[in-house]
């Protein structure tokens, strides 16, 4: 892929970003910040690659250590968010 | 653009199969679906699935098409990270939200750092080498803007959960000079990542250590009433360092999610600017809690009334509708299963029970709806201030707990008020207004006086927000 594919891509997310976000009620805005959390931690994709290269061990290290740190926020962001958006209940209905 | 063109087609990011670059694509639409889930609570857990499965889906793909090899140790880092997140999620409790984000802030950040310097050191696994042996320049960029952005997510999270943890003081620190030496740090980063792409492989390191510096000194003299548009910078921040990340190593699911991430910060921090009718700029120069508070305490000596939980209990009673305008306070006294009781008992005597939520009440974003929430009070109970503000005027109670600054009416009346233009819910239109406070002295982070409490429709309940309602429950209960 070249620079300005990516760019692309890029530019069309913010804009979806944008409208997706002004949609999320703001009773929702924790939940929302804990899920961004969980999500942006894809950046474990980066630390797959570098834990797997062989060549640098000292590349391979860190890699390994980013893996830990993102995790940590994948599972915690995604539990977190799991356990709030279980408590938001609707009035119950009286038979 | 033009180091762009020359891209060559080697690497092996290039060499990604169609099939890795689509999974990458699909686990960024699902996202998408995560956040579009969030526009109802209804919607809500289908789409927090949603993200876990694309992150299943990134992550599979990444180790099938690169990290087989080292599999088990990979598979030890996630298993460690995994049970630290999900355990520290279980045990975590609701008030201390804020500081879990800002904790997972700085993970991202450090993270991201990492990643940058991994590719840095070894630049030829992530498929950057150019011919000569050197890391493209476009590379270089985004790799010196990636590690910036991460480590000044870092080290502004951390200070940030410093602060909403009370580990530091949230009163503002500042710095003489401080804008000053700010923006030429800012300056000097961008001139570095800007040199350090044409040449001087060596300044990546100068980058990182200037970053983590910026990130400390942006947020030591952000007041700790300012804390939600903080939270949510930083929040947009870890995206835009993802984002960064994934120019570098041309991902799809990392630019989406970076993008989106991003903007859903931005947006945030928008919205908390502008319920406080401040400008992020100067949300960002910091110092405002101090700054007011160091003026001259305008302390009048005007007439106010106190009551007692058992008058409160015996208004509270004979009311028709009550609006109950929950604050910070009441998250520090952990007043809210309290609070849900006394609505639980004002319910069954018939009485009309509605919350009403000021977009920065609490320390973050949504802070009061998930407390709420915990403490079982139904979603459609609650309301957001441009929807029950017209309400105050037929309401017989407002019962302000834990709020202040928030029900100012000097924000709508007083131009020489710090707080002036900034939307407030306007409790004192109710007939009564019962305003649950530690005590008289004290007053809100703008520091200013809040005329509610010496109203005659006022009565002013002097106590620990939960004791208080607490002691009403049981007045309700005879």
């Amino acid at each position: 892929m070249d620079f300005i594919a990516i760019l692309s891509i890029f530019v069309l997310a913010c804009f979806v970003g944008y409208y997706v976000v002004w949609s999320v009620t703001p009773a929702l805005h924790t939940p929302l910040m804990a899920v961004t959390n969980a999500i942006s931690s894809v950046i474990i994709v980066g630390a797959l690659i570098a834990a797997a290269a062989s060549g640098s061990p000292a590349a391979k290290w860190l890699g390994l250590a980013a893996v830990v740190l993102a995790s940590v926020n994948i599972f915690g962001g995604f539990a977190v968010t799991e356990r709030m958006l279980a408590m938001y209940k609707k009035k119950e209905k009286k038979g | 653009m033009e180091h762009v063109s020359s891209t060559p087609v080697v690497g092996h990011l290039a060499a990604a199969p169609a099939w890795a670059m689509l999974a990458y694509l699909v686990s960024g639409v699902l996202f998408i679906l995560a956040l579009r889930g969030l526009s109802s609570p209804e919607s809500s857990r289908a789409g927090n699935r949603f993200g876990m499965i694309g992150m299943l889906i990134a992550v599979i793909t990444t180790i099938v098409t690169h990290s087989l090899a080292n599999i088990a140790e990979i598979g030890i880092a996630i298993a460690i990270g995994g049970a630290i997140g999900y355990i520290v999620a279980q045990r975590i409790a609701m008030t201390a939200m804020p500081q879990l984000v800002a904790a997972f802030h700085s993970l991202v950040g450090l993270a991201a750092v990492l990643v940058g310097v991994a590719a840095y050191l070894n630049p030829e696994a992530f498929g950057i080498l150019d011919t000569t042996g050197q890391i493209f320049k476009g590379s270089r960029i985004e790799l010196g803007l990636g590690v910036a952005i991460g480590a000044i997510t870092f080290s502004g999270s951390v200070i940030a959960f410093l602060k909403l943890n009370g580990n530091m003081s949230g009163a503002p620190i500042l710095l003489p000079g401080r804008h000053i030496l700010n923006l030429g740090v800012l300056a000097g980063i961008l001139v570095l990542v800007a040199i350090f792409g044409r040449e001087t492989p060596e300044l990546f390191w100068a980058i990182l250590i200037l970053s983590f510096a910026i990130g400390f000194l942006l947020i030591i003299p952000i007041g700790g009433a300012d804390m939600p548009v903080v939270v949510s910078m930083l929040n947009s921040y870890s995206g835009w360092a993802a984002a960064a990340m994934g120019f570098t190593l041309q991902n799809t699911a990392m630019i989406i999610t970076g993008a989106l991430v991003g903007s859903s910060g931005a947006i945030l921090s928008y919205i908390m600017c502008k319920a406080m009718n401040r400008s992020f700029i100067s949300v960002i120069a910091g110092g405002f809690g101090a700054e007011a508070s160091a003026g001259p305490a305008a302390k009048t000596d005007r007439p106010w009334k106190r009551g007692s939980a058992d008058d409160a209990a015996f208004i509270l009673k004979n009311a028709e509708k009550v609006i109950i305008v929950p604050g910070y306070g009441m998250a520090v006294s952990q007043a809210q299963h309290t609070l849900r009781e006394m609505g639980d008992v004002l319910k069954k005597e018939g009485v009309e029970v509605k919350y009403a939520i000021h977009p920065v009440a609490g320390r973050m974003p949504g802070h009061m709806n998930v407390l709420l929430a915990e403490a079982n009070v139904p979603y459609d109970e609650v309301f957001e201030l441009e929807d029950i503000n017209s309400e105050f005027a037929q309401a017989d109670v407002a019962f302000v707990i834990g709020a202040n600054d928030v029900t100012n009416p000097a924000a709508q009346t007083d131009k020489s008020s710090p707080i002036y233009g900034m939307p407030v819910l306007e409790v004192w239109k109710a007939k009564t207004v019962l305003f649950v406070k530690r005590s008289m002295g004290g007053v809100g982070y703008a520091g200013v006086d809040n005329d509610v409490f010496y109203m005659d429709n006022t009565m002013m309940l002097l106590g620990d927000a939960k004791k208080m309602t607490d002691e009403i429950v049981k007045g309700l209960a005879h």
